[in-house]
């Protein structure tokens, strides 16, 4: 069952200078209890995406198009029906969860007022429920660290105590917009294995917002690959790690690098990302694509099915872009991780391989605040 | 927090003991003296009253009796210039005055201030807050020297609804021209100050939380949002709000009324040695207070600040 339809949607912000399109005609859908991905580098649209939805742009941000969520449009919604929605049925995890929670409020109040405000509960039992909840997500002691304010809690425990907040009211759909991004690489993999634990309890869908591929391979069914502020390929998460049928994921994918790898120099996508005020007329990616082609810069090419559940956005010929891709990587750690993936739970596989891509090491249990 | 208030309190008696030795030092290190009038008096009377006053002895001498009188006696001493009052009743009958109406004024500056910054902020780029903006410009560059005698002209001397001086304490329509006169520029003040405050605080990330959670944005901005735009503001008050209860020498020469502001001024012009040093430890000791006072109120909102 679809829970929630995007169609056409986009993202254009006002600005002094010019119009930024941040994001351009996404058609999306996410089935009740799915996990989908949403892959791109930073400023590909992909956070603005997450806000349209939940009716957060910033005050010059415009959304068009439609967002069907439970057979209801909620785009451009009134605030009153938005607020019925936010928290109640879709809830959203932010990527710095420092600077998310209220640094001047106690978890036990910030928590509470979710359920005092949608659940009518009392003081007494929202905080109750919220120490409940505290203890899902494995909190330690949550009873009396509910008392805390942000500050004094770690990194990943903010992050816990974030994710706690939003599975208050139990929601349909969870967004998580680069949950692990601000996170170290041990931390990650362990909120990684707690969001898909408590995804799978409670039964519901999630959009996982990252520009992280091993914590897609580890933990979502489908994946979007955005670029340019529109979504260049999409389809289920083992076909597009082992081939890639667009140059850019092919170039993402690419650019992680890999225990086997022999050549010194870490490989990158040549270029910068375009400029969202100045969109080209053509292929976004055009500059930087080594399948460029006639036409690549003056047609944008248009989001087409291409095999079961797989789509692509590419005027280069499926045939030529994985023939080239088969060539060049033998055996990446990365297909192995989506492999055994997502139906297992040894999940910490595939964020281990983004683990490598931030090139970073923690000693295990450096969550836990002393 | 109370060991903090105990240190900062044990810290401010050798700072006013500072701020006295060096007000005193330099109020006699300037040429001339309260007795250097326009028209010399006779070499034998000056001899008399300054031996009266005790400016003959070394300085060092007349600092440590002013220190005896004010810290045992808690006596400032008679004023130089009107021997027939002492520093405390000069004080004592001009300080409620100057207190009640820049009380007022601060109360007044800081509720409009406030609410103009706030309504300036979540209804930014509107119509709504370039009138706040506006309100605000207009109160900033009118000086209160043109704005007394404005007041004066419009409510006294044209609709006559307002007394055009002087004081009483049982009529507060003494009170209305010296609170709008004193309160406007500080009023504006608060409100650019809370406007771009509050401006950064939502579009932080903890109100983008606050609103994904489904809240009401009036609740958003009440209870997620007030507060921690509030405390560049109050930094801002702790001194305005002492610099407002001790008084405003252009108020109380326009409006008449009694307050210390004039006395200071006149006491400098006059080189009364004793007022000086007596409205400069008032203004000294207050300022301390209101600092710690300041100190405190951020502690209470800001929880990663501790003392």
């Amino acid at each position: 069952m679809t829970l929630l339809t995007l169609t056409d949607l986009s993202v254009r912000f006002q600005t002094n200078d010019a119009e930024v399109r941040a994001v351009n005609d996404v058609n999306l859908s996410v089935a009740a209890g799915e996990t989908l991905g949403i892959v791109g580098e930073s400023g590909s649209g992909k956070s603005q995406l997450s806000f349209a939805i939940m009716g957060l742009l910033a005050r010059n941000g415009r959304a068009s198009g439609s967002v069907m969520f439970d057979g209801q449009e909620i785009l451009n919604a009134p605030v009153k029906l938005l607020n019925r929605i936010r928290a109640e049925q879709i809830a959203m995890i932010f990527q710095d969860p420092m600077t998310s929670l209220n640094p001047y409020m106690r978890v036990a109040d910030q928590m509470a007022e979710v359920l005092t405000l949608h659940k009518g509960l009392s003081k007494r039992d929202a905080v109750a429920e919220s120490v409940r909840m505290l203890d899902a997500v494995r909190i330690p002691d949550a009873k009396g660290r509910i008392r805390l304010f942000p500050h004094e809690f770690s990194g990943g425990m903010r992050q816990r105590v974030m994710i706690a907040m939003a599975l208050l009211c139990r929601p349909k759909l969870l967004i998580a917009d680069e949950p692990t991004t601000a996170l170290d690489v041990t931390v990650q993999a362990q909120i990684m294995a707690l969001l898909s634990d408590l995804q799978r309890d409670f039964g519901m869908a999630m959009i996982l917002i990252t520009h992280d591929l091993g914590v897609v391979a580890g933990s979502c069914e489908r994946v979007a690959v955005m670029y340019g502020g529109r979504i260049r390929e999409t389809g289920p998460v083992r076909p597009i790690f082992a081939d890639p049928t667009h140059p850019y994921t092919q170039g993402l994918l690419d650019a992680i690098p890999r225990v086997d790898q022999d050549d010194e120099e870490l490989r990158a996508i040549p270029g910068q990302p375009p400029n969202m005020s100045r969109p080209p007329s053509g292929c976004a990616f055009e500059p930087r694509c080594p399948y460029r082609r006639e036409g690549c810069a003056s047609i944008d090419p248009p989001l087409e099915a291409f095999a079961p559940g797989r789509a692509r956005a590419c005027h280069a010929p499926v045939a030529e872009v994985a023939a080239r891709h088969m060539r060049a990587d033998p055996q990446p750690d990365l297909v192995a991780a989506g492999d055994a993936l997502p139906a297992d739970d040894t999940l910490p596989a595939g964020a281990v391989a983004g683990a490598g891509a931030a090139g970073a090491t923690q000693t295990p249990g450096s969550e836990a605040k002393p | 927090m109370f060991a903090f208030i105990l240190r900062r309190l044990a810290v401010a008696i050798p700072t006013l003991l500072l701020l006295i030795v060096f007000s005193f030092v330099l109020m006699h290190l300037a040429p001339g003296g309260p007795f250097t009038g326009e028209r010399a008096l006779p070499p034998q009377v000056l001899a008399n009253l300054e031996a009266q006053y005790g400016l003959n002895d070394p300085l060092w001498l007349q600092i440590w009796n002013y220190l005896v009188s004010v810290v045992i006696h808690f006596d400032f001493g008679p004023s130089f210039v009107y021997p027939d009052r002492t520093v405390n009743q000069l004080i004592a009958n001009g300080f409620p005055v100057t207190l009640t109406y820049g009380g007022l004024s601060f109360l007044a500056a800081v509720i409009l201030g406030v609410s103009l910054g706030v309504v300036a902020a979540i209804w930014h780029n509107s119509w709504v807050d370039y009138l706040a903006v506006g309100i605000s410009i207009g109160a900033q560059v009118l000086p209160n020297f043109v704005m007394a005698p404005l007041l004066v002209l419009v409510f006294t001397l044209w609709y006559r609804w307002l007394p055009g001086g002087g004081w009483s304490f049982n009529d507060p329509s003494f009170w209305v021209m010296p609170v709008i006169a004193l309160s406007t520029s500080y009023m504006a003040s608060i409100a650019r100050i809370t406007r771009s405050s509050m401006l950064e605080v939502l579009g932080s990330n903890h109100i983008r939380t606050a609103r994904a959670k489904g809240m009401p944005e009036h609740r958003v901005i009440i209870r997620h949002a007030l507060k921690p735009a509030m405390l560049p503001v109050i930094s801002y008050l702790g001194p305005v709000f002492v610099s407002m209860i001790t008084g405003s020498v252009v108020i109380d020469i326009y409006f008449s009324t009694g307050g210390i502001g004039k006395a200071f001024v006149d006491s400098a012009l006059n080189r009364d040695y004793a007022v000086m040093m007596g409205v400069t430890i008032l203004v000294g000791a207050l300022t301390i207070l209101f600092n710690l006072i300041v100190d405190v109120l951020y502690a209470w909102i800001d929880p990663k600040i501790r003392y």
